[in-house]
């Protein structure tokens, strides 16, 4: 397995490989694919496609538009089972609208979104189990204790016995002690870690869709969600996420939305 | 399904429990509402008895609009709301669940007191009855379809006094029936008629009204 260290310079480079090659060099050398980094062996080691699969979540020729501008179009990505994709352009490039769209949440101007063979939209509840969308938003309730929150989540997901669930998931991240505490008393890095919760409240396999998840986390916990992207990923479950943090996620690819930008 | 209506109206209740006097302001708002009523008309009991059904109606309406603007509100602000979007159970059942919530917490305590207004207003015993039955059916279409307005206002600035102009207009068939159903009463009519309409009234919104919301959420999140 080789590690990939995503960068502040916004770089994904195959740590102790390549010393001689320069950034820019070995960008140069990636034939522009829909997927540019996943064309990078060294990245895509231990990501184990299913030839000829159309992949889980797909999206084709996705363009989007905000007010009047076209932020994209044309767009493809494929998240297959067992990759972790990281998302990259710059502010108000249309990360996340992306992951709006991907999710479910917006239409796009264009193109389509599929889940398997069959659109998003048409692929029902089964689906929507699968995706797990973590947006900038928390999604916790102020006046109902962290527990409560995240066991909602739980229920919303179809989870059983979220409230055992939820409280485990709190106790994998370091909140066991704060879950009976209301959520307008914790600090925003323990609301991100309570919103992160729910990523551990089972163990099957999913499509996340992680919007700045590292935001406001302290060293412990970024490594700690490192862990559980890193996991999920083992599980062959899908993960999309930005982030402009430095962070090291093992088999992780690029893609970048520079090239299908318009505006 | 059930479960899920049931553990979002239980959630919503739990959160009104929580902020007890925010979940109140409906309630104190009518009280208020409808005591300036003989103040500013006059302590005549005959015209006070005249016009009590229809004071009490009025107000119950303002009183419903003033908590359903919030139904969606702070949902919206704190990502709750899209992960309801997103949620495999249907929309339409999370919608439900909020509209339950909000009549038990804002609608049966109007029930509850409009028999103390109505002492207030000097009315019969059995008018004070019939209001308070066509109250009772008349609370939840107001809560249905406020739900509708919340949802189409969601976000937008002036949402809360959209919701009044939105949803107020609608709420005259409500008006006309449930007063019209006290009236009868008072000239020793039945009110069999009025409140069978009303009655009609409600399953006609609870069958349209929560798809409405639910694809009026929809729209305002995209």
């Amino acid at each position: 397995m080789s590690r990939v260290a995503i960068g502040r310079s916004g770089s994904i480079r195959p740590v102790a490989q390549r010393p001689g090659l320069t950034l820019a060099a070995w960008r140069a050398a990636q034939p522009r694919t829909p997927l540019s980094a996943s064309s990078d062996p060294s990245a895509s080691v231990d990501v184990a496609t299913i030839p000829g699969s159309s992949g889980p979540l797909a999206a084709q020729g996705l363009g989007c538009r905000r007010g009047r501008r076209l932020l994209f179009s044309g767009l493809d990505m494929r998240l297959e089972p067992g990759s972790i994709t990281w998302l990259r352009g710059t502010n108000g490039s249309g990360k996340t609208s992306l992951m709006r769209i991907l999710a479910g949440l917006s239409h796009a101007a264009e193109g389509e979104i599929t889940w398997g063979a069959q659109p998003l939209r048409r692929a029902g509840p089964e689906a929507m189990q699968q995706i797990i969308y973590v947006g900038h938003a928390n999604a916790l309730k102020e006046d109902l204790t962290l527990a409560e929150s995240v066991a909602f989540l739980g229920v919303l997901g179809g989870l059983d016995e979220p409230l055992g669930r939820a409280r485990r998931a709190l106790d994998h991240l370091g909140l066991a002690s704060r879950a009976d505490a209301p959520v307008r008393t914790l600090s925003q890095g323990q609301r991100r870690r309570g919103a992160l919760a729910r990523l551990a409240l089972d163990d099957a396999p999913r499509t996340w869709i992680l919007d700045e998840p590292y935001d406001a986390l302290d060293a412990a916990s970024c490594a700690l969600l490192t862990r559980m992207i890193e996991g999920n990923a083992a599980r062959r479950g899908a993960v999309l996420l930005t982030s402009h943090q430095v962070v090291s996620l093992a088999g992780a690819r690029e893609f970048d939305l520079e090239p299908w930008r318009r505006a | 399904m059930t479960g899920a209506l049931l553990s979002v109206a239980r959630r919503d209740l739990l959160l009104a429990r929580r902020r007890r006097v925010e979940a109140l302001l409906p309630l104190g708002f009518f009280i208020i509402a409808a005591g300036l009523f003989p103040i500013g008309v006059g302590p005549e009991p005959q015209t006070l008895r005249v016009i009590a059904p229809g004071v009490v109606w009025v107000c119950a309406l303002l009183a419903a609009m003033l908590s359903v603007t919030q139904m969606f509100a702070s949902d919206h602000q704190d990502g709750s709301l899209e992960q309801m979007l997103l949620a495999p159970q249907s929309l339409i059942t999370v919608v439900l669940g909020k509209v339950v919530a909000h009549w038990l917490s804002s609608g049966v305590p109007l029930v509850l007191m409009a028999p103390v207004i109505g002492v207030l207003f000097d009315m019969r015993a059995g008018s004070i009855g019939t209001l308070v039955i066509t109250l009772l059916l008349g609370t939840p279409i107001l809560s249905l379809m406020g739900s509708v307005g919340a949802a189409l206002t969601l976000g937008l600035r002036s949402g809360a006094a959209l919701v009044f102009l939105l949803v107020l207009p609608l709420t005259i068939p409500a008006l006309i029936f449930g007063t019209g159903a006290v009236g009868a009463v008072d000239s020793g009519l039945s009110a069999q008629a009025h409140l069978s309409l009303l009655g009609a009234l409600l399953i006609a919104t609870l069958l349209g009204a929560p798809l409405a919301t639910a694809a009026a959420l929809r729209i305002s999140m995209d």
